[in-house]
């Protein structure tokens, strides 16, 4: 375990770390208890904003594995993962299977955990089977594809395979 | 439906009545729920959206739930419309100003509400008047397994409800009271308040939502975390901290006249003669001072005017409403006079 850093002031454990970037690029460390902060009004007073705090938070998870994740795309629905960092919100369900890894640490600073315990859905498990879902997800995405290169018979096609699988469920 | 229809209530949660209602505006809860076999509505094409749009309106129009849903495609409206549904709480102003298929399943109540195509294909609302978290989580919860069991909703055993942001992910739940704050605000005691709040977990907004100054001492309570809890925790959380700032309240409010009483009927009768004489009066004006009357009305400073009837004119004042009674559109000016006008007549009808 890290030794905590103690306040400047008073010597409490400190929990404000601020770094003053000086002339020159000189940096200086300051690190306060929160009291101390309050006193120094050091802080300022910022509305919250759970957007700018999910953009904060997902920028500052990004370590070592950024390159392996800088790469993940879905294959689903295509979105990337460098895109969903920039935008903040996902493209599909599909998404929280393939950027797992990303999300689970930036879904434990936000909630402090990263398992559901609340209502289920009644027929999880009976009725709704999350493979064909995928597949369906993916179906959706070739037949967008055909429509958008004017392709109308593979688009009919896919259509009809879709109603199929819908229909099994 | 006809929106003007609309305009004839105000909405069961601005009743008034209700638990605490004092200090308590209203309870609301939101589920975020997405299909599992399309992508996030923003991340769907215009095409896609209409899918969307037209299975989920079809789907909710068949739910008989003692009474039936009435549908508003939000992307066929006005400017006016959309802001007028803003106002009544029935549509967020993201979702007023979005593009694409997108739409507002309502109740002839007003409690229970579902936007479609918003952040997330189905954004489902219980709003109630006066602190019932219980009762609206019993209720959102019904109308969610109705809704269930018609279509696939996106769910994984380990992430719960899957949603378009992971702030939002797990139960998907939103839950949010609204309290009214005037006396803790005057005493410089707020700050304390919303510090505490905080550092367990609960969020504080003003009047409508994320990113809005809070008007008229009006605040909404609600939960940040959405993931490892259960709705019973999450509910149980917040059941647990709004009778403590119900209770400073109204230690505030005694305070207040006991200790500064010229002071504050001053300000409460000022108030009230301000709205019942002033021929030019802004929506920021309006909410402020209508916020002073409401607590004079609780002080029973005020005796010839109800909560109710102060709740309405919130509402009734709000540019869209304003203009929607009216039945022109106005720029703000001519609203200003408008406002003046239909605040004097109200108010000096005794």
């Amino acid at each position: 375990m890290k030794k905590a850093i103690s306040c400047d002031s008073c010597g409490q454990p400190a929990t404000v770390h601020l770094t003053h970037i000086e002339k020159g690029g000189r940096r200086k460390e300051v690190h306060l208890c929160e009291a101390c902060a309050e006193q120094k009004k050091v802080l300022q007073k910022q509305e919250l904003n759970l957007s700018s705090i999910l953009q904060a938070l997902i920028g500052q998870h990004v370590g070592p594995e950024t390159d392996d994740l800088a790469r993940l795309a879905c294959p689903v629905c295509g979105i990337k993962f460098m895109e969903f960092r920039a935008e903040g919100r996902l493209g599909c369900p599909h998404d929280y299977e393939v950027f797992r890894a990303g999300l689970r640490p930036l879904l434990d600073r936000v909630h402090r955990a990263v398992r559901h315990i609340g209502k289920k859905p009644s027929r999880f498990g009976r009725a709704v089977r999350p493979d064909v879902q995928r597949e369906v997800l993916e179906l959706r995405r070739r037949l967008q594809e055909a429509v958008e290169r004017e392709a109308y018979e593979e688009a009919a096609r896919l259509r009809d395979l879709i109603r199929s699988k819908e229909a099994a469920e | 439906m006809k929106l003007d229809d609309l305009l004839k209530n105000t909405g069961e949660w601005l009743r008034g009545s209700g638990p605490d209602s004092d200090v308590v505006v209203s309870t609301r809860i939101r589920l975020a729920r997405n299909l599992a076999d399309f992508p996030f509505s923003n991340r769907a094409s215009p095409l896609q959206k209409g899918e969307i749009e037209s299975l989920l309106r079809e789907r909710l129009l068949r739910i008989d739930n003692g009474t039936r849903f009435s549908y508003v495609q939000v992307h066929s409206l006005n400017h006016l419309d959309r802001q007028f549904l803003v106002e009544r709480q029935l549509i967020s102003r993201e979702h007023a100003a979005s593009e694409g298929q997108r739409g507002v399943a309502i109740e002839p109540q007003e409690s229970r509400s579902v936007m479609i195509n918003e952040e997330d294909h189905l954004r489902l609302q219980v709003l109630r008047s006066g602190l019932a978290l219980e009762e609206a989580w019993q209720e959102i919860d019904r109308l969610d397994d109705l809704i269930e069991q018609r279509v696939n909703y996106a769910f994984s055993e380990e992430f719960g409800y899957l949603t378009a942001c992971p702030t939002n992910v797990g139960t998907g739940m939103r839950a949010s009271v609204m309290l009214h704050l005037p006396a803790l605000q005057m005493t410089r005691q707020l700050e304390k308040v919303f510090r505490a709040l905080q550092k367990i977990n609960l969020a504080v907004r003003g009047l409508y939502g994320e990113g809005t100054r809070a008007s008229g001492d009006f605040y909404q309570i609600s939960n940040q975390v959405t993931l490892g809890k259960s709705e019973a925790d999450i509910l149980r959380e917040i059941r647990e901290v709004i009778p403590q700032i119900i209770d400073y309240e109204r230690k505030a409010r005694a305070a207040l006249l006991r200790e500064s009483r010229p002071t504050i009927l001053d300000r409460v009768y000022r108030a009230y003669g301000t709205l019942r004489s002033a021929t030019l009066m802004t929506s920021d004006e309006t909410i402020d001072l209508l916020s002073c009357v409401r607590l004079g009305i609780n002080l029973h400073l005020i005796e010839d005017l109800t909560i109710p009837a102060v709740n309405e004119l919130f509402l009734l004042t709000q540019p869209a409403h304003l203009q929607k009674l009216q039945g022109v559109v106005m720029e703000p000016e001519e609203r200003n006079a408008a406002r003046a006008n239909f605040l004097r007549h109200r108010l000096n009808k005794n």
